[in-house]
């Protein structure tokens, strides 16, 4: 068994507008000193057997074609330990 | 009847195939219903994905649309010229397929918004604009909630170089969208994606306008000029 994760953002010049309602709500709630917030999505793969670096190459691949949209967003992709 | 089939696809979440599939006959031709899971296109001149929530919107807006059966074959097609239009939903899901570059994101308000928007015809030279005259200015639906187009500036700068920015939003800009950009098309003008919605303004009893009915008499147009359709 292990897990991989996968991180997806919006790559740094796309407008995130739901980062931007956090980063108001912030300081409205009394939660001071945060000049910005992005807001993205974590994925958790739990995998049967070894992670070899084929696999990953695979997911890398499904990270890129699937989880992510690389128009708008970057990715990475890490074994947890 | 002109003996034109336009196909209409229903993914899970689809909203306006129907009134989709209303324009089609309105327009003169035969609506065919496909749905998702199909593999194969029963031979249609034309597709329009249209609006809605496919899949629930989850993952990303069109992203797992994007991997239907049927969507391999509409991409297979579109190389090689079936035209093919994708409103609000359809071209989010065009631009997931990468038929179309940029991308749509959340408006940069944050609301849903639901409005009778005018538009601009920029470009006539695609398969579904070809019935309206350059600049001319139309009234039609436009309701989403990640309508945003976005694109880097490259991308951007060719597109209006290339004349494919198909429409522009008139007045304030409803979405946050780049450059105001309601509708682009491919290069060869035959896949166009529009996120208001015309198929919502063919008829004065229920939309604002019937200025919608161009989109789907220009592709009639089209299909019949290639000389395609069986009698």
């Amino acid at each position: 068994m292990a897990r991989v994760v996968v991180d997806v953002m919006l790559k740094p010049e796309i407008l995130d507008p739901q980062g931007k309602a956090v980063a108001q709500a912030l300081p409205r709630l009394g939660f001071d000193g945060v000049t910005d917030v992005r807001q993205g999505k974590r994925f958790e793969l739990e995998l049967d057997g070894e992670v070899t670096e084929e696999r990953l190459a695979q997911l890398r691949h499904a990270a890129e074609t699937l989880l992510s949209n690389p128009v708008i967003e970057d990715f990475t992709v890490r074994v947890e330990p | 009847m002109t003996g034109v089939r336009v196909g209409v696809v229903t993914f899970p979440g689809s909203l306006d195939d129907r009134d989709a599939a209303r324009a089609v006959r309105r327009a003169g031709a035969q609506a065919v219903a496909l749905w998702h899971g199909d593999e194969d296109l029963r031979g249609v001149d034309a597709v329009v994905l249209p609006g809605g929530f496919s899949y629930g919107d989850y993952l990303r807006c069109g992203a797992i649309a994007r991997f239907a059966p049927v969507m391999g074959l509409v991409v297979e097609q579109a190389g090689r010229g079936l035209p093919v239009l994708g409103i609000c939903n359809g071209f989010q899901i065009l631009c997931e397929s990468h038929l179309l570059p940029g991308a749509l994101i959340r408006n940069d308000h944050r609301k849903f918004n639901c409005v009778d928007q005018r538009l601009r015809i920029e470009s006539t030279a695609t398969a579904w604009t070809s019935s309206y005259e350059t600049g001319q200015e139309i009234v039609v639906p436009l309701k989403n909630g990640e309508g945003g187009y976005v694109a880097d500036d490259a991308t951007l700068d060719r597109l209006e170089g290339e004349g494919r920015v198909v429409a522009r939003y008139v007045g304030d800009n409803p979405n946050g969208s780049y450059r105001a950009i309601a509708g682009v098309a491919n290069e060869r003008g035959n896949v166009v994606g529009l996120m208001p919605h015309p198929e919502h303004a063919v008829d004065e009893l229920t939309g604002p306008t019937t200025d919608g009915l161009g989109f789907f008499s220009s592709v009639l147009a089209a299909v019949l000029d290639r000389g395609a359709v069986p009698a």
